[in-house]
């Protein structure tokens, strides 16, 4: 068992509010720089960057993720992390199928789909920024059904959160763990396993909360099992750096 | 009516988009979900909302909304006084609860619906 310092939530230059500095490359980089062992690139309801910064990790010495946060209909985003590439399709498909609309890059911003290179191999035209006709509940058992994690983001921040817009944690959710970004915790049910995530939409970003894990490899198998708690798998503490 | 008539009769602060008061206001709505304005909100209606985060900005600019009217003293973020800037849309903060917010406007003449 070792520890796993993880950044559970970052952007890239797809999602439309981050900066066009977010290329594979540049996360990559960061990551490393700021001694993470784990990342997960979760998007604004899309995963179409994954392959790109997985493949720019490679020999880097950085484990990459690929996950998606997304926006349901009540406007609560939660992230979805996997183990498997072909979940990530069909996570993919479900949200693209209930995501209207279309992007106007000047009012919401670019939403560039890089290779490894930092190539824009094509500009999404998705609106990205959007929310899904997903409930929160679907969105969780969705992720569930695919062998995913479902994480609430920034569960602390008043808006976007499942407390701002739902007032609490419903307590059947099933959801696996919740990111806090704040020095306080909120008041939760204690069988939530609390996560620190920079949720990055700049390269300085990366890693300036992440989550000590004690893991045996860098999996989302893994960190599943930490957040229940088991098999001897935990989070050690949560950070932020000063 | 224009928008500097209503931020005058209801006392609103005026935080972002002075240089937009002379718009004319058409009607009104009320929402606090970005995809509902996104669907229902109409060219020139006046946003009334508690949320204070820079999609608002965004939403009010791509609908061509009057403006954004913040209740209940809510503080406006940075980002979205910037955006609002950036984009001259008005940010305006009443100190009345929504409810009553909403009453005074439709008082003044505003009209919510949707035809």
């Amino acid at each position: 068992m070792k520890e796993i310092r993880a950044d559970l939530h970052i952007h890239t230059c797809l999602s439309p509010c981050a900066e066009k500095e977010m290329t594979p490359a540049a996360v990559v980089r960061e990551a490393c720089r700021k001694g993470l062992h784990l990342i997960a690139i979760c998007d604004h309801n899309s995963v179409e960057n994954v392959a790109a910064v997985k493949c720019a990790a490679e020999n880097a010495g950085v484990a990459v993720i690929g996950g998606i946060e997304i926006n349901t209909r009540e406007e609560v985003h939660v992230l979805g992390i996997f183990d498997d590439d072909s979940a990530l399709g069909k996570v993919q498909e479900v949200v693209y199928r209930n995501l209207n609309g279309e992007n106007d890059p000047g009012t919401f911003g670019e939403q560039l789909v890089m290779n490894e290179r930092g190539e824009v191999v094509r500009h999404n035209d998705r609106l990205l920024i959007g929310a899904t006709g997903l409930s929160l509940e679907e969105a969780v058992r969705t992720i569930h059904r695919l062998g995913g994690i479902a994480i609430a983001s920034h569960i602390d921040r008043p808006s976007y959160s499942v407390i701002s817009q739902l007032g609490f944690i419903p307590a059947d959710l099933g959801l696996d763990g919740v990111e806090v970004c704040s020095e306080e915790v909120p008041d939760i049910p204690e069988n939530l396993t609390v996560v620190r995530s920079s949720d990055a939409h700049r390269p300085e970003e990366i890693g300036s909360r992440y989550t000590r894990f004690l893991l045996e490899k860098p999996t989302v198998a893994e960190i599943g099992m930490a957040l229940r708690r088991t098999q001897g798998r935990r989070v050690m503490a949560v950070m932020e750096e000063k | 009516m224009k928008l500097n008539d209503i931020v005058q009769n209801l006392g609103l602060e005026v935080k972002a988009g002075k240089d937009s008061l002379a718009m004319e206001v058409q009607g009104g709505y009320v929402s606090d979900l970005m995809s509902d304005v996104i669907a229902h909100g109409r060219e020139g209606d006046l946003w009334v909302t508690l949320q204070t985060h820079q999609n608002t900005v965004a939403v009010a600019s791509l609908k061509g909304l009057a403006g954004i009217v913040l209740v209940n003293s809510r503080e406006p973020d940075a980002d979205m006084l910037r955006k609002a800037k950036e984009e001259n849309i008005a940010v305006l903060v009443s100190s009345l609860p929504a409810f009553e917010l909403v009453g005074r406007l439709h008082d003044l003449g505003l009209s919510g619906k949707r035809t």
